[in-house]
């Protein structure tokens, strides 16, 4: 029952200061880890050469672009079911971060689509989510940046993420639904992988780089948006 | 709660009625769009009748967008929403009346006279009740999406861009199913499956949309 | 060494992919730290 204490911004404020350091410094040599394995142990693909190795960066990016979308949808939730004001805060804090992982998988995504399918974008249905889910992230963004009141800005957010949170499992579950040209899941928390263990290790070590990374920057901005906020108010 | 949804709905359609240069600028903008594009492409028959469902959908979609704003914004204006927010009837039940009478005045036309610009891409006429039942099914989605939309927009400015950029997004899906359905019965293999979720998308979107819309209302209207 | 850098002449992909991640997030800090700078005062 310690959480409720931590509702408060004013006893999150160190909180989070501190989750951040400790992410942040943690996420440095797991990143390096990931490279490492990615660069120097991970062996050449059989098919595509080098040119896979972007696997390392854009799995990692796509599981976070879904993941950071669905804890925005989560404090978004809360923030309409008890009115907290720091669920908003935390959903704001996430939004950027999310969209910069979308636009990184798509990007990766299509410079690895380049040499191996032959075309730098195709609209098959997880690129087309994909990049609609870019969308709903710059739609919450822009929808918070017009409304002045933090308040009303972030209850009206909270409405727009919870609509969109379907387009994730739609994201998720579109290689199976829709038999098209991006390849099928080959991780799976239930199966044996289908890839060789090193590639596995190195998309693991990076994504939990990612997920520290992206922590910690959420923390360091939720600070920000609590100060500037006690600004405006005072 | 019947009776206020009945009342609600026929009075949006009476406002509907005596604003018919709205209701009939949304249609004429149908039109005007699904023009735009032989004009701009070329007008090859071949060309014309494989990207004829697509156009008139998206068509379809820009349409809807331009006849949101007016679904919320007089009663905002005037005070009624307000009464509405605090009356008695539930707000779910008054969205869902409003948004079916937004879809009467602004889906349905275009349903009808969708086979019309269908005739001016030579889609072929075994197609046309497809695109209809697609449009049929599409149109009352789209309203209850864009209501959402609509809602949460309330009063801001720059608003109408703001509205298609939140609204188009989550249309894609529609947009997707909708063509979709008079491409594969094109192609032979029969539309049923798209159809089936477009008919789930309406009862999924008619089942929550109101509870969106009624927050983002009270959210809007503080 | 230069093998490396070649990565099997895929180099503009994984280069260009790995670079501008690298650039992405480090623009990511720099505006983070200025918005930060800037909430203090």
């Amino acid at each position: 029952m310690r959480w409720y204490w931590y509702a408060s911004p004013q006893t999150f404020f160190p909180l989070a200061g501190r989750i951040a350091l400790w992410c942040g410094l943690a996420a440095v040599p797991l990143a390096l880890a990931g490279l490492y394995v990615g660069f120097f142990v991970a062996p050449t693909d059989a098919q595509q050469g080098e040119a896979y190795r972007i696997i390392f960066i854009h799995v990692p990016a796509a599981w976070m672009s879904m993941f950071l979308y669905v804890v925005m949808a989560f404090w978004a939730a809360i923030g309409l079911a008890f009115n907290t004001r720091l669920s908003g805060m935390m959903a704001s804090a996430i939004a950027p971060t999310g969209a910069l992982f979308t636009f990184i998988a798509l990007w990766t995504g299509s410079l690895w689509g380049k040499p191996t399918w032959g075309t730098w974008w195709v609209w098959d249905a997880r690129l087309t989510s994909e990049l609609i889910l870019l969308f709903l992230y710059f739609g919450f963004m822009a929808l918070h940046a017009a409304i002045e009141d933090p308040r009303r800005a972030d209850r009206a957010c909270a409405v727009l993420a919870l609509v969109g949170v379907v387009n994730i499992p739609i994201i998720y579950y579109s290689v199976q639904w829709w038999n098209t040209l991006h390849q099928g899941a080959s991780v799976s928390l239930t199966r044996a992988p289908t890839m060789a263990k090193t590639m596995l290790t190195g998309m693991l070590l990076m994504a939990l780089a990612f997920w520290l990374y992206s922590m910690a920057v959420a923390m360091v901005r939720v600070r920000c948006i609590m100060r500037e906020r006690e600004a405006v108010a005072a | 709660m019947l009776a206020a949804a009945r009342t609600i709905l026929q009075r949006d359609l009476l406002l509907a009625m005596r604003r018919r240069g709205d209701v009939a600028t949304a249609l004429l903008f149908f039109v005007i769009v699904a023009s735009l594009f032989p004009l701009g492409i070329g007008a090859q028959p071949n060309l014309l009748r494989e990207i004829a469902p697509g156009v008139i959908w998206v068509a379809a979609l820009l349409s809807s967008l331009l006849s949101l704003r007016r679904l919320f914004e007089s009663d905002h204006a005037d005070g009624t929403l307000e009464q509405m927010l605090l009356g008695a009837a539930p707000l779910g039940v008054v969205v869902l009346a409003k948004a079916v009478a937004h879809w009467l005045a602004a889906g349905l036309p275009l349903v009808a006279i969708a086979p019309v610009i269908a005739l001016q891409y030579d889609l072929p006429a075994v197609l046309y009740p497809v695109l209809a039942l697609s449009l049929a099914l599409g149109t009352p989605v789209l309203s209850l999406i864009g209501a959402i939309g609509a809602a949460l927009t309330l009063g801001l400015r720059g608003g109408g861009v703001l509205l298609a950029l939140l609204v188009l997004p989550l249309y894609v899906p529609v947009l997707i199913l909708g063509a979709g359905a008079v491409e594969m019965s094109a192609a032979g293999s029969g539309g049923e499956a798209q159809l089936l979720l477009l008919a789930a998308a309406l009862v999924f979107a008619a089942a929550f949309a109101p509870w969106a819309i009624a927050a983002a209302l009270r959210i809007s209207s503080e | 060494m230069s093998e490396f850098f070649a990565m099997g002449g895929y180099a503009l992909y994984v280069w260009g992919s790995y670079g501008v991640t690298v650039l992405l997030l480090a623009t990511e800090i720099f505006l983070l730290t200025r918005r930060s700078r800037e909430a203090k005062t």
